[in-house]
Formats: structure tokens, sequence, C-alpha cells
């Protein structure tokens, strides 16, 4: 055991002894540098945002002529004849997105959990492992996936296959940033709740699932937004369909779809409604989106 | 009313490493308790045993006898059930930080099935009192997040969390660490009331805190229990040299 002089001086330099250092100034060249660099950065975040905003700017600019209430509330009219709209479609593809949300959004919500919470050996290792294999499947693979799985069996095109193709698009995304949000949640936080006697299943999905939700929706928004313009697995999943379907076993019309077979149609009055397509897409998943976001902020607390 | 514990033969281990060896006390109940020693020495290790916290640790495990009043804790019983008697406070003050005030202090009986309203809004009250805490934050008990509060406050608000599920035990990590002097005041004025209804067991790095609130003091080194006795006897008349060498502050 350590004696009491030497817990006094050990391993203390007197500061005398420490050879007299002189810091200069900052240099012009720094205070430049300084300034340099900010600029940079600005810049990289301007060049970031300029696609987005072009992108949005060229589709309002060629679409916005097209959008009239007749586009919104009407289904296309035979080829040549003016007028028409794509109700049928934002109806379809609402009705697409929502059945793999229903789908795909639980499912990569407990991959996820899983991954965070239990999968933390090698059965965890293996998942990660085909989820980020299942990330990179080009699309249309997945569209004949579907095909195989729900349309093969039902003898027909249908909502719901095209549903199901979405749907495994978005687990993987939702399962691994579901996890990566789990797994920021500190350890602290479960300890208080099995400390005060509430189970495992329960602490995961009211405490650590609820104290990452921001995250976790984050998450599923990002997968939403990038299945919700897919065009290649609808091809042979939900088909399209030119008039009403309200049946989600039947063919149905897709924005993506409509456009698709518009923007490669010969007509200029179908090219135009194209591009209003395409810009009642985008709105569509930005103000989703938003909405969301709006949500979820005013479901929070002050300080948290 | 709080129960006291009985601890026999206790070894706890983390993988192939063992953390404590063959720890026996008798802990009375309606009392508090503290633990000291130095960094490493085991003191959490044990108060984690007490509740079954230990084993929620990778490759952690125990063996030999824990009995909470006459509940053996490592017979049978569940690690669930148990916490619920035995309550526990951290070192870093962990409030739940998506839930208001009154959701973190009702969180352990919600999360448990308790549904009635009328008799949370009780609990609530009577904890966060209880806890010292009812004056400052009774304003905003549904508006702000338990986050918001302040380090001490945090703390107090954990306590209250941890008194709202009626336990009959109290542990506490080091929960005045990481908190200032008024606010360490506070909480040990709280332990000395609510030693009146709990049996309090608290683990600190502080000589001066477990001489002002323990009656009974146990000395930890090395995962070895060197000597446990009256908080006094510890302080001024110790039977170890080692125990002796640490409260003097030769070491450590």
């Amino acid at each position: 055991m350590p004696d009491t002089d030497s817990n006094t001086a050990a391993g203390f330099v007197p500061q005398s002894s420490i050879p007299q250092i002189s810091i200069p100034p900052i240099s012009l060249r720094r205070r430049v540098m300084d300034h340099v660099m900010t600029g940079v950065a600005v810049l990289t975040v301007a060049l970031v945002l300029l696609p987005l905003f072009a992108i949005f700017a060229y589709l309002v600019y060629k679409g916005i002529g097209s959008i009239n209430l007749a586009f919104l509330t009407q289904i296309p009219k035979p080829p040549g004849e003016p007028g028409g709209g794509m109700a049928n479609a934002i109806v379809g593809s609402m009705v697409i997105l929502a059945i793999a949300s229903l789908l795909g959004v639980p499912l990569g919500i407990g991959a996820g959990i899983f991954l965070s919470e239990y999968g933390r050996n090698r059965y965890g290792d293996i998942v990660r492992f085909v989820s980020d294999v299942l990330n990179g499947v080009p699309s249309i693979v997945i569209g004949i996936v579907a095909y195989g799985l729900v349309v093969m069996r039902q003898k027909h095109f249908s909502a719901l296959a095209g549903g199901v193709a979405l749907a495994i698009m978005m687990v993987p995304t939702i399962a691994r940033t579901t996890e990566q949000m789990l797994l920021l949640v500190p350890q602290a936080i479960r300890e208080a709740a099995y400390g005060l006697g509430v189970s495992r299943w329960r602490t995961t999905l009211s405490i650590t699932l609820r104290t990452a939700t921001s995250g976790v929706i984050t998450g599923v928004m990002l997968a939403f937004a990038r299945v919700a313009g897919e065009t290649a697995p609808l091809l042979f999943t939900a088909f399209g369909n030119q008039y009403w379907n309200w049946r989600t076993d039947q063919p149905t019309a897709a924005l993506s779809l409509q456009i698709f077979t518009y923007a490669i149609s010969p007509f200029d009055e179908w090219h135009r409604q194209a591009w209003a397509g395409a810009l009642v897409l985008i709105v569509l998943i930005v103000g989703a989106v938003a909405a969301v976001r709006i949500a979820v902020k005013h479901g929070t607390l002050a300080g948290a | 009313m709080g129960v006291g514990i009985t601890v026999e033969h206790l070894n706890a281990f983390y993988g192939k490493t063992q953390a404590l060896f063959d720890i026996n006390i008798a802990v009375l109940a309606n009392h508090a308790t503290a633990l000291i020693g130095p960094s490493g020495c085991g003191k959490s290790t044990f108060i984690r045993c007490l509740n079954r916290m230990h084993e929620t640790i990778p490759e952690a495990r125990v063996d030999g006898k824990v009995l909470i009043g006459d509940l053996s804790v490592y017979n049978g019983t569940s690690a669930t059930q148990l916490r619920r008697r035995v309550g526990m406070v951290f070192q870093k003050a962990n409030p739940f930080p998506t839930m208001s005030i009154y959701d973190n202090v009702a969180a352990g009986l919600k999360l448990n099935g308790f549904r009635n309203r009328k008799q949370l809004d009780e609990v609530v009250h009577k904890s966060l009192h209880n806890s010292a805490l009812w004056d400052e934050v009774k304003d905003h008990l549904h508006k702000k997040s338990g986050a918001s509060l302040s380090g001490g406050q945090q703390q107090r608000l954990c306590i209250a969390r941890a008194l709202a599920v009626q336990p009959e035990v109290l542990l506490m990590d080091e929960p005045c660490s990481a908190l200032d002097p008024i606010s360490t005041g506070k909480i040990e004025e709280l332990i000395f009331q609510l030693k009146e209804q709990y049996t309090i067991v608290i683990v600190t790095h502080n000589m001066q805190q477990a001489a002002r609130v323990a009656e009974f003091t146990g000395f930890f080194l090395l995962g070895k229990m060197i000597e446990f006795d009256k908080t006094e006897k510890i302080f001024t008349n110790p039977s170890d040299k080692r125990t002796e060498d640490y409260v003097t502050g030769r070491f450590g």
C-alpha cells in the first residue's frame, strides 16, 4: 500500500521547470484561411441544394400549365382527345403506397428492433448482411419477385402486388436506420426502466423505441420517399389502368407508371400531362413527409 | 415499510473476471447503509446484484444467496417482480427524455399496467413531494420534458420515479457524484427522511457523505468486503488496518 508521502508529490512536475513557450498571435494567413474554408463549406451546401431546386423549378415550369381541376379529378381520355387527367393514378399511387407502408413499416421496424436489442450476435450479423444485399437489389428484380409471389398466384396484376414490391424495398432501409437509432439510445435509459420492474419487451417498445421515435420516423420517411417514385417494380405488379379501380386485387394505375406511359408516347398533349404528373408526384411526396414531420413535432414536449 | 437484506456467500463475475468474492452482509431495515471504497472495488457491482441488474450485462453472472426481506432473489423470483420491490437510483440522472415530468414519475406504474388515473395523480404528487421536487415542477408537470430540468432536479425526479412504484428497498449508486453541493445537500436531507419508510443502500465516494447519512458503513477493497460495522466505528475506530488507511486518506 502506498504511504502518505508519495501521494502528494507523485508524478507532479513543478511549473517553473517547464520551458517557457510563447503562443504566437493568429497570423493573417490563418485568418484568411478561416474565411476561405467557411466559404467552401457554404458553396458545397449550395451545390448540394442546387439540383433539388433546379428539378423542382423545371417541373413547375413544364408542368404547372397542365394542372387544372380536370387533371386532378378526371381519368385519362383516349389519345388525340384533349383534356382528361390522372385522378385514378393519384388515388392508385396513394393506395399502393398505403399498402406498402402497412406491410413494410412494421416489418422494417420489427427487424430493426431485433438487430439492435437482440441481434448483437451471429444471427444479427446474418440479418444485417442479407438486409444490405436486399438494399442493393435492382428494383426491377424486386418487381419480378412480387410478380412471382402475388401476381402468379392471383392470376392477375393488382395494387396488392405493387404494394408488396414496394414494401420489400422499404424493409432494409427502415430496418437499418431503426437499428442505428435504437443503438443511439443510452443504455442508462434502458436500465432506468429495468430498475422500475418493467419487462424487457415493454422497455423496448415503450422506452427505447419511444426515445428514438424521431430518428425512426426519419428512416421511415426516407424509405417512403424512395419507393414513392419507383416505376420499375410496378410495371408487372400494379401494371397500370386507364380507368377507375377501387379494388386492391385488380390492375391499378400509379402516377409513376402513368408518367412513364405518357412520356414515351408520341402525343404532345400526353407529354405535357406527364410533366404535370411528375410535379404532382413530387408535391405529394414532399407534402406527406412534411405532414408527418409537423405531426411529430406537434407531439414533442418542450425541452425533449 | 422497509425490509432487511441478507447476503450470504455472494460471488459475481464479468465473463471470466471475478468482481466480488464471498460477500456476507446483513442490512438492517429502515436504516441507511453506505458502501465506500476506491474506484473499481465492486461497490456498484454489489448493489446491482441486489436487484438483479448485474445480469443485464452480457456474460455477467452471480452465485450465492440474497434475501430481500423473506424474498429469495436468486431462487425462482422473477427479476421484474423483484425490481418493483427494490428501487434504484443511478449515478447519472437518467430521466426518460421524451416523457413529461408527470409521465416520468408515473412510468413505473403505467408500464406495469396500472391505469387508474386518479390514483396515478395521487402517487405522482406524493412521490414528487417526497423527493422535494414538487414545488419546483408543479406548474409544468405535463408540459415539460424530464430532460429539461437541471441536473439536481433530474436526479430528484429519478428518485421520485423510483419511489412511485412503492419499493421496500432503495438502492442508490453514487446519486450525488454529478451534483453541486446544494443539490447534494437536498438529496442527503431526502435520504434522512426516506429512511423512515425505506431501507437504503447507498454507494458513495464521498466519505463525509457516508458519515452524514448512514448508520452503517461497509468498506470494499478489490472485490472483497473488508469491514462492515456501525458508521461511527468505521470512521473512528476501525478494526482493520486497511479500513483505517482508507478512511484517514492514506490511499484511494
